[in-house]
Parts: structure tokens; sequence; C-alpha cells
């Protein structure tokens, strides 16, 4: 069997999905509430958000499990049901995707800094194994290890998914420092990009941190550095606050001129972060048609 | 004689071993305590959150410096309270409820800590009434409260109201900060002072207490 990466960045651009947490709390999460819980108390609405993705042309399709990590779930007092939630999350999106639907399993950071001491490199290795197995073993097409400000904490990731076998995608969160061109522990792309390559990553990307504008020169400098597939999902724009909430303003047309971009730029995997939907998928589809 | 400026050095790259031994050394050979903390410790922490703030430093090296410091501090603090010396003032910090992240909280506590405050964490998913018993138990001058998320954010309005009903807002200064949180909301809901970065937010600390 190839590398199903591989073989999809070969015919790319390849458009991915949006948000999924704007999506969830449309459909009733409520503020605080832990978004992967909802795989077990309301597998129809997470299953209508990946259908809405599908509708809209998504190629790859996520799942549910962002924070599906022993660690994160301990917040919520759900640790122990970590594996369930996983395997459930794959089950999930694979019923919402067509055949030609790509299902890649997503997997966030713990919420812990390794740095300050809150929490050890074995248990973050533990909980990333654990998430990573109960992923494969729900029949996820690949991995992608996603918003992550800690190259360590990213790097335990990769070397915990690999061990399933399954290709894995790693994408950080740049927008530190004077030129926004950092992760917040002060790397560059081209630190990230040399220590994930060396330890194994099949795809490289960012995501989050950044609208589309502000994502092009980070897209540009890890082409530069690695000949892997990218996946890059930039924010709507930045956002601006609004009586407390997050406002995007940018439309789904600015959204998909500016993604055109970084495809040109040689991204192969292109969708959206915070503040995009389906509609936005929809509108990149038909630009990149 | 202790060297001095290799105690500044230390803090600076955060070695926490050599500020040990250098607080030790320079306190046996009769250095004011007082004195090394204001004129070497906070300045050198000072210094940090200035590198930090023209992204000379990045995370890593602030909780390097931040844990170097806190050594120095388990040191000089016991002999500052026997001659009953007030810290530079008295923070109840926390993330507001229903929001869960407390690694912006943890920096600004640190960098706090640092900078010579008294600092009660409260920890994450605080509820109002907890920062109004901490402020009437701890007697503390300043509320700091964090939040990660635009959802959760306006439970930071909800404290300061609850300080109101309680009669306590007079007797607190409110600073607020995180990602999303801005100047215009942090005046928008009546707190006194705003930072983005764990390093502004000692400055401001420092600006409300002096008032």
């Amino acid at each position: 069997m190839g590398n199903v990466i591989a073989e999809l960045a070969a015919h790319g651009p390849v458009i991915t999905d949006g948000a999924w947490g704007t999506q969830l709390q449309a459909r009733g999460l409520p503020i605080g509430d832990c978004p992967d819980a909802w795989n077990l108390l309301h597998p129809d609405r997470v299953q209508s958000v990946a259908q809405g993705y599908v509708d809209a042309g998504s190629q790859v399709i996520l799942t549910n499990t962002f924070g599906a990590n022993r660690i994160a779930l301990e917040r919520h007092g759900l640790a122990d049901r970590a594996a369930e939630i996983n395997r459930i999350g794959v089950a999930i999106s694979r019923r919402a995707a067509s055949t030609r639907t790509k299902v890649f399993a997503s997997m966030g950071p713990t919420g812990k800094m390794l740095a300050a001491g809150e929490v050890s490199p074995e248990a973050v290795s533990a909980a990333f194994l654990e998430q990573a197995r109960a992923l494969a073993e729900g029949g996820a097409d690949a991995l992608v290890i996603e918003t992550m400000s800690d190259l360590q904490e990213a790097r335990i990731a990769l070397e915990a998914a690999r061990q399933t076998g399954l290709p894995v995608v790693v994408c950080m969160v740049y927008g530190a420092g004077r030129d926004g061109d950092r992760t917040i522990m002060g790397h560059t792309p081209e630190e990230t990009t040399e220590a994930l390559v060396a330890s194994g990553a099949d795809a490289l990307g960012a995501n989050c941190g950044n609208g589309p504008v502000q994502m092009l020169p980070i897209c540009q400098r890890l082409r530069a550095v690695t000949h892997l597939p990218l996946w890059i999902k930039p924010n709507a724009g930045l956002p601006e606050i609004v009586e407390g909430h997050a406002v995007y303003h940018m439309t789904p047309e600015e959204f998909a001129m500016e993604a055109i971009a970084l495809v040109q730029a040689g991204s192969s995997f292109i969708g959206g972060c915070c503040g995009t939907g389906p509609d936005f998928i929809r509108t990149l589809q038909r630009f990149l048609a | 004689m202790t060297d001095i400026q290799a105690l500044y050095t230390a803090v600076l790259e955060g070695d926490a071993p050599a500020t040990r031994e250098l607080v030790r050394q320079a306190l046996q050979e009769g250095v004011d305590p007082q004195k090394l903390l204001d004129e070497t410790l906070i300045p050198a922490m000072d210094e940090v959150g200035r590198r930090f703030e023209t992204n000379e430093y990045f995370v890593p090296e602030l909780l390097v410096a931040a844990r170097a410091m806190k050594g120095a501090l388990e040191l000089i603090r016991p002999l500052l309270a026997v001659r009953g010396a007030e810290p530079a003032g008295k923070v109840v910090i926390g993330t507001v409820r229903g929001d869960l992240h407390d690694i912006g909280k943890n920096l600004v506590a640190a960098m706090l800590e640092g900078g010579g405050f008294e600092v009660i964490d409260l920890g994450v998913d605080v509820p109002p009434e907890k920062f109004v018993a901490a402020v009437r138990e701890q007697g503390a001058q300043i509320v700091a409260m964090s939040a990660l998320l635009t959802t959760t954010m306006p439970g930071m309005k909800t404290v300061i109201e609850a300080l109101e009903q309680n009669g306590v807002r007079p007797k607190v200064k409110v600073m607020v900060g995180g990602a999303p949180v801005t100047q215009r909301y942090a005046d928008e809901i009546g707190a006194d002072g705003f930072s983005d970065n764990a390093s502004g937010a000692v400055r401001v600390a420092r600006s409300l207490v002096v008032v």
C-alpha cells in the first residue's frame, strides 16, 4: 500500500476542511464544554459537521479528536475514555465520508507545557501513543498533529504517531516574534522543518495563528527547505473582538483568493482554521476548479 | 566578595544552580537581602522581560529565568519576612470560569513573582466567588484574570461585578489578559489594567500598586 499523503499530493492541490469548534458551537456545544466528548454524547451532530465539509467538497476531512489525548481530557474528567472517544471520532467522520473522501485524524496539543515541567515527556508520549493507536484502530487514513506551538511536544507526538505505521502530517502554529514567523517557543519554519523531517514526518505545515496573507511567507519558507508535501490551514484573517466575541471579517471569496496564492507557493493540502466553515471550502473548491 | 554582575547574568541566562549559589554566598557575606533583591535580582528579571518583549527571548528563556529567580527568592523571602518587609504587592491570579487554559496564566504568575510580587494562584476554571473570597481572606491589592477563549472572556466582567456586589471592588485593582483580550475590552468591562504579554503584566501590576 502506498503512502496516502504522497499519492494525494501527487494529484494536488487537495482541499481539506475548515474549523470544527465553531461548527459544534453552532449545533449547541456549550461554552467551556469538551468538544471531543460529543463523540459519545451527540455523534449525530458531530457527523453533521463532517457531512457539511464533505458536501462542500473537502477531499480530506479531519475528526473531532483534537483534544482527545488523556492529558487534555483529564481536565474534563474523561481521561479514561480517551481510546473510546478517538475510535468513535474516526467512525463518525468515516460515516460522513464519501468513497473518495479521506479521513485524517486530528491530534492537538496536551495544553500543558513541557518546558515548564507541568508534564513529563514520558506522560506526553504515552498519551499520544494511546490516542494514535485508537485512531488507527478506528480506521484513520492518516494522522494530523496540528496547532502545535512547542516543537518538543510535536516531535514526541510524531514519534508516537509513527508507531501506528500510518502516514503523519505535522503542523505548527507561527505568529510570535517581531516578524510573526516564530512559534511561541521561538522556533522558525526552517528549524521546525529540520527537526520534523529528521523525526520522519510525511508532510509538514502550519495552521491557525495567522490569516492566509501572513501565512504566505511561512509557506514559501517551508517550501524552500523541504520537498515533503505541505499542509496549510490559515484562519479567516485576523479577528476583531466585538462585544467579547471574535469576529472574522474575511469573506469566503477573499479567503479563497489568498488561498490560491498559498497553493501557488507550493501547498499541496489547503483548508481553513478558526473562522472558516463549509462556505469557505465550497468557495475554495470553485476557485481552484 | 560575591560577583554581583555574575548573579545578574545567572538570572538573565536562567542558570538556577549558579543563581542559588551566588545568592547564598552574598547573604553569607552579609549583603542586605532587600538590596540584593531590589538592585540585582529584580533588575535582571526586568531585563528578561525586556528581551522577551523585543523578541530576543521566547517562552523557554522566560521560563528558565523565572525558575532561577524562584530559587533565589526561596533563600531571600524568609529573611525579608523575619524583618517584616512587605512584597511589592499581593496578587490573586486565576483563569476565569469555564476556561481550563493555564499556560498564559502560569507565565504571568511566574513573571509577577520574579518582579517581587507575592502571587496567590487560584488555578483554572475559577468561579467569581472564589476571586472575591481570596481578595477578602488574603488582602490582595490586585486581581489578575486570564482567559484564552472569546467564549469565556465575558467571565472577567462577571468577576468585576461580583467584586462590586461584595463591596471589595474599591480595595483592589483588576488586571486582565489572554489571547482574545484587548485594551478596548479591558476598558469596556472596567478593568484597571491590561497587558498582552507576561512581561508587560509586571509593569502594569507595578503601576497599579503605586497609585
